[in-house]
């Protein structure tokens, strides 16, 4: 039962706005004035990198040379979209964030289906082993993924099949294919997927299940009409999880892509790097065009990360 | 519409014995009410007949059909859970439609069948509603109508109203009562709520430690329990228990308590004699238990002296929280006492209604 003050706040927060002064809705209450200091500044600290990050890929390349980020501020009007232009247009970061998309989007869906099942079986089903065998699986989580790189890579030189792909580009499977770096990213995202959603599955209520096995559902159809509903938050955290992993993964494209055609942007500013170590401007851009994404995934989805991760911890 | 029986049912897990040798034939129509303490394995037989446990010995039918290996759904039975179970991301109207849609029964027929038993519980307004924007109360009855719209054999309820508040579960075991002799099919109740029971069985069984105690309907188990366990356990307050050793002579038979001492009744007499001079336990509910004052006049009445130690005023009665030579008992009062804590106060024993028990074997002693 809420408070009766706490539902009232709710309800009607337009009428008891009307008898409070303006600046007690907007500033916390004294007491806990400091925290909100802190955790202001804490916020403001880490978002400067950023967001000078973002004011200098719009400055003129000379002006970043000359003079601090900061100035751009005080003599705005400057701006320009060049260095976006140069880098989308000549650099290959087009491709590149084509690639990016090609290798994130069904690495991300392969995880969820996959994980999925399996956390229902893990969760639901009575099988010999099904503990050891989750064990397992939880296991692997402590597993570098480093130390697969060399295994894998010599386990793809092996399995090449060397059979241009149409439209996509890149080899059929093995090295130098999109297939094997779905399977890659899909294996290494597993154990951690497998983990937060059978965790997820095994909190909601047994009755529902017996409840639906009554009614007449097989395991399937428990499956896909309690348990995928019920789960979306916590299959919108995982997505999200496995999304950002995978746009942002330079090492395993790095190791398992030998081909600058099919290189995701990770690897793409990597080697603008080298090659622009000193005309910075076009790396701010390009790190701006290959966060925009996840920011805004982020931004949209932000809601189900906070349920998703307290998925299990809190009931009902 | 089918009969229930459960032939020599064990289920054991692990080694611990949940049911043990549960034997108990259930026809058609029945309103059986499957009452004992938790643990008792009340809920565990419910199970086995829901076909959510495996058996481990022995065999249930519904009707002539042997069902030990039948799937849960083809059991043709509808289960009312106590925590409800209704499907949280569904409308109600889903959630009662749900079994019926996945026996792909047709829609104009699903749509008529909810309607109907939404009608009968009084819930139309509430099709469009998610469970969580309903009050315990009404989620309850969308569990109801969700076995409802099944049309199954047999309806198995685990402890319904324990999530219920007093009121509301007084006026739901009203209409599951009514829901009963509408519907006239087989009802299973499971409740660890004796007042429940006896409010609406035609026959209770009682259960303890996975052994069924005694079956029959619910005035023959209050008048004449089988054990101390039944007679205990049937009945609010429950009944007074004395270690009493059977003295005097065949003739005339006594019951003594060291605090007081009673005569047996002539018709008793003959199943008390062969304990004579060995100890027996002497039971008596506590409405048999009478001020001095305001004793009904045509009672074989036995009178005791007992101090007050707590009066409870029910308005219709009171309780009065008794002690005699150490041994507190409960007596169910006229209204019109006047007892206060700390008096002494003469109470009757109506010996029309005593019990006597074997300390040994707990059971009835009887001829």
């Amino acid at each position: 039962m809420p408070a009766p003050g706490s539902t009232v706040r709710k309800d009607i927060p337009a009428a008891s706005g009307a008898k409070t002064a303006w600046w007690k809705q907007v500033l916390p209450p004294p007491r806990r004035l400091p925290l909100h200091a802190a955790v202001i500044a804490l916020a403001v600290l880490w978002s400067v990198p950023t967001i000078a990050l973002l004011v200098s890929s719009f400055r003129e390349p000379a002006a970043i040379s000359v003079s601090g980020w900061w100035n751009a501020l005080t003599n705005p009007w400057q701006f320009t979209l060049s260095n976006y232009d140069t880098v989308l247009q000549n650099r290959g970061m087009g491709r590149a964030f084509l690639n990016t998309v090609i290798l994130t989007v069904p690495s991300t869906v392969l995880v969820i289906l996959v994980a999925a099942l399996a956390a229902y079986a893990f969760a639901w089903m009575q099988f010999p082993a099904r503990n050891v065998l989750f064990l397992f699986v939880v296991a692997l989580l402590v597993v570098p993924l480093q130390m697969t790189l060399i295994p894998v890579l010599r386990l793809y030189t092996e399995l090449r099949v060397d059979v241009e792909l149409p439209l996509l580009g890149g080899s059929l499977f093995g090295v130098n294919s999109f297939a094997g770096m779905w399977l890659a990213h899909t294996a290494y995202g597993l154990p951690f997927a497998v983990f937060l959603l059978r965790n997820f599955f095994g909190s909601l209520p047994r009755d529902l299940f017996e409840s639906a096995y009554l009614d007449g559902a097989s395991d399937l159809q428990v499956f896909t009409r309690i348990v995928l509903p019920l789960a979306a938050p916590a299959i919108a955290a995982l997505a999200i999880f496995q999304f950002l992993w995978v746009w942002n993964d330079l090492l395993v494209a790095l190791v398992l892509l030998g081909d600058p055609a099919l290189f995701p942007m990770t690897v793409q500013i990597q080697s603008l790097v080298s090659s622009f170590g000193q005309n910075y401007q076009v790396l701010t851009a390009a790190a701006f065009v290959s966060m925009a994404v996840p920011l805004l995934v982020f931004f949209l989805l932000q809601r189900y990360i906070v349920q998703g991760i307290l998925a299990g911890a809190v009931k009902g | 519409m089918a009969s229930v029986t459960f032939d020599h049912v064990t289920k054991r897990f692990d080694g611990v014995v949940a049911v043990d040798d549960l034997t108990l034939e259930i026809p058609d129509r029945e309103f059986l009410v499957l009452v004992g303490p938790s643990g008792s394995g009340k809920s565990t037989a419910l199970r086995l007949l829901a076909g959510l446990e495996e058996i481990t010995e022995g065999d249930i039918y519904i009707g002539d059909r042997r069902v030990n290996n039948v799937a849960a759904k083809d059991r043709d039975i509808a289960m009312v859970f106590q925590s409800y179970a209704l499907y949280p991301h569904m409308s109600v109207y889903d959630n009662m439609a749900f079994g019926l849609s996945l026996r792909k029964v047709p829609k104009e027929e699903i749509r008529s069948r909810v309607y109907e038993a939404a009608q009968i519980l009084g819930i139309e307004e509430l099709l469009d509603r998610k469970p969580r924007q309903l009050s315990g109360g009404q989620r309850q009855r969308v569990a109801l109508g969700r076995a409802i719209v099944r049309h199954p054999a047999v309806f198995l309820f685990d402890e319904p109203l324990s999530n219920l508040d007093a009121k509301l579960r007084v006026q739901t075991r009203a209409e599951i009562s009514k829901l009963h002799l509408r519907l006239g099919t087989t009802f299973i109740y499971v409740t660890h709520d004796q007042v429940e029971a006896m409010t609406m069985a035609t026959r209770i069984a009682v259960m303890n430690y996975g052994a069924l105690q005694q079956v029959g309907p619910p005035q023959e188990l209050y008048d004449h329990p089988r054990n101390m366990f039944v007679a205990g356990f049937i009945g609010s307050p429950a009944m007074n228990f004395f270690d009493v050793r059977v003295t005097g002579e065949r003739e005339a038979l006594e019951l003594d308590a060291g605090a007081f001492r009673v005569p047996v009744p002539p018709d008793r007499a003959p199943a008390l004699a062969p304990y004579l001079g060995k100890q027996v336990v002497f039971g008596i509910r506590p409405e048999n238990i009478h001020d001095r004052a305001f004793q009904p006049p045509d009672i074989r009445g036995a009178p005791v002296t007992a101090t007050v130690e707590v009066t409870e005023l029910m308005g219709n009665e009171i309780f009065l929280h008794l002690v005699t030579d150490g041994r507190p008992f409960l007596a169910r009062v006229d209204p019109r006492t006047r007892a206060q804590p700390g008096q002494r106060m003469d109470v009757v024993f109506n010996l029309d209604r005593m019990h006597a028990f074997d300390p040994e074997t707990e059971l009835t002693i009887t001829d």
